[in-house]
């Protein structure tokens, strides 16, 4: 195993920009390979990007390989898995680093199994083992309930992905200097069988659920789909994102896209409300980085009230409106 | 149209998180009393993404369950739902295996149910919540995926998806074979009706030992494994929570926000 050697992440782009969880990548990748004091490269994949390189290096990168085509402009599993799969039998490193996205959940198994290894999934946690240099993966199962802790021993690379928001971002340092190598992706259209045919936004108005600072979010116990609007009123009051946890959005009472879960979107807001949720794992994978979490309801023994700072049991009816109002009175005053 | 469903017995994951307890000495999470196993609720999805495609167009739905310690009633449900096969994968071989290992066997199976169009897998089960099972089969077949998906339609020769992505979802076509990942977007899966129940009844399942799928030894069960558990533990959360009081709801309210403005939140 001699020759493998280093740690590669593997960069996203978004809107033309490295996406949050690059530099997340970046910041673990940096640990890790300080850790074992090897050389920290990144893969940039994609069309156009080759702009980002000097970013990727700023951010921690000692290399970056930059592998820039057309074919490559929107992820696709047939197109990405043979391009990271070629740097990586030329780069060789020992441990591959991929986001937990919706990227990374379709190309690291692939990726994983092409290269003749497996890939931990989600990981919340990565350090090195002092004595046996392996890589050491943490990553919640069985809905959050519980942590587990693995080795990949003889496989290489060591390959895990990173849950969004799990770790820091890499700090910018203009100085620092790297290497931009240019990659062939060596791709042609018909490698791609899987078409996209169409792209459809169900974006909801107002602040995004990722960005949001405050989120108040609804449960199974909200009852349906106009009773959002209680939520809704106290959100335009607190500048809120409005979230749900999986019960309303399996029920159509509000889009997916609004889920905060293990398998919706995992939310860090400063504040927290949760509305007639009952605190199933699943759904605190997804907001228990909240610095906050307030919890409002009628059962006295719901397992949201073990995680929250706050709580009131009651009827969230009753206690929504008169909480906005106070809200609204004592933050004008 | 020939659709294999690969479905795994789990703890049920509606589990009150107070009757969760592992057993860190085996590393295992011990069985709640008295809360039978289900199917893992996004594998029951893609059953019934299977359903609705022989609903529309006629289909054989064979199911493929790997496991220990099934019991029959649980894994006999895709059945009483309206598919039309059952085979378990039993042997010791398999046991302490990992995603490749699963993957691994789950395609030797699948090829030797014969002639295979679409093979549907939840996008990841209830206990481990990998997801690398569904992807690593259309590896080890060398066929294309998806994951995951909240709706699937057979055109001639091709399914015609709806990916759920964070802002949305796209709408992808994909020459068969492949392998396509369910979500709970999905929708919520069928009842078995009484008539169903008494049909799977009937219904002897198939079992296959690693022999009969024609495994090699050292891919499968510990052998087989990649990665290896080293510790299975609860994390500790230490939360106090300070709770709203007052006389009526409203000035309970009232006070949470007053509790919450003086601890600087609001």
């Amino acid at each position: 195993m001699a020759e493998y050697k280093g740690v590669l992440i593997c960069g996203e782009v978004a809107d033309g920009k490295l996406a949050a969880i690059s530099q997340e990548l970046l910041y673990a990748g940096r640990q890790l390979a300080n850790a074992l004091g090897v050389e920290l490269s990144a893969a940039l994949v994609g069309s156009g990007v080759n702009g980002l390189s000097r970013e990727m290096v700023a951010l921690g990168a000692d290399k970056v390989y930059v592998v820039d085509d057309p074919l490559l402009k929107d992820y696709q599993g047939d197109s990405y898995v043979p391009v990271l799969e070629k740097l990586c039998q030329k780069v060789m490193p020992e441990i591959v680093l991929v986001g937990q996205t919706s990227m990374g959940r379709d190309l690291a198994p692939r990726l994983a199994f092409r290269l003749g290894t497996v890939a931990a999934m989600d990981c919340v946690l990565l350090g090195i083992d002092p004595q046996s240099k392996l890589l050491i993966q943490t990553r919640p199962v069985y809905g959050g309930s519980a942590l587990a802790t693995f080795v990949t021993e003889s496989a290489r690379p060591q390959m895990a992905t990173v849950r969004v928001k799990a770790m820091s971002q890499a700090e910018r340092d203009d100085s620092r200097k790297g290497e931009v190598i240019p990659f062939a992706a060596g791709l042609q259209a018909s490698d791609l069988r899987a078409k996209v045919v169409n792209k459809v936004k169900e974006e909801v108005a107002g602040v995004k659920l990722e960005d949001a600072k405050v989120i108040v979010s609804g449960g199974r116990g909200v009852g349906g789909s106009e009773s959002f609007s209680y939520l809704n009123d106290l959100a335009k009051v607190l500048g809120a994102a409005v979230g749900a946890s999986r019960p309303p959005c399996d029920s159509g009472w509000v889009p997916s896209s609004v889920q905060v879960g293990l398998t919706g979107k995992i939310v860090t807001p400063d504040l927290y409300i949760a509305v007639a949720i009952s605190g199933s794992s699943q759904h605190l994978a997804g907001c228990s980085g909240s610095k906050c979490i307030v919890a409002i309801n009628k059962d006295p023994e719901a397992n949201i009230f073990k995680v929250a700072q706050f709580g009131l049991v009651g009827d969230y009816r009753k206690v929504l409106p008169a909480f906005a109002q106070k809200c609204k009175e004592l933050m004008s005053g | 149209m020939n659709i294999v469903v690969c479905v795994k017995q789990v703890p049920d994951p509606e589990t009150p998180p107070s009757s969760f307890k592992i057993d860190s000495v085996a590393n295992r999470v011990m069985p709640a009393a008295g809360v039978p196993p289900v199917i893992s609720p996004f594998d029951e999805h893609a059953v019934e993404a299977a359903l609705r495609i022989k609903d529309a167009k006629g289909a054989k739905v064979t199911v493929i369950s790997m496991g220990k310690d099934l019991v029959m009633d649980v894994v006999k449900k895709p059945l009483s739902m309206g598919a039309d096969e059952l085979i378990l994968l039993q042997d010791e071989a398999f046991e302490g295996g990992d995603s490749f290992t699963t993957a691994y066997a789950l395609s030797m199976a699948i090829k030797k149910t014969g002639q295979y169009d679409l093979i549907l897998c939840g996008r990841q089960a209830a206990d481990w919540d990998v997801g690398q099972v569904g992807l690593g089969i259309a590896e080890l077949l060398g066929i294309p995926s998806v994951a995951p998906v909240k709706k699937v339609e057979a055109l001639d020769g091709r399914v015609k998806v709806e990916r759920v992505v964070p802002d949305g979802y796209e709408v992808i076509e994909v020459p068969m074979p492949a392998v396509v990942t369910i979500s709970n977007e999905l929708g919520e899966p069928r009842y078995a009706t009484m008539k169903g129940i008494m049909a799977a009844a009937r219904k002897k399942p198939t079992v296959w030992t690693s022999q009969d799928i024609g495994a090699e030894a050292s891919k499968i069960g510990k052998a087989g494994s990649r990665i290896k558990l080293l510790k299975l533990f609860i994390p500790v959360r230490e939360v106090k929570c300070v709770m709203a009081e007052g006389e009526s709801i409203e000035e309970a309210a009232a006070d949470l926000a007053l509790k919450m403005r003086a601890a600087k939140i609001i």
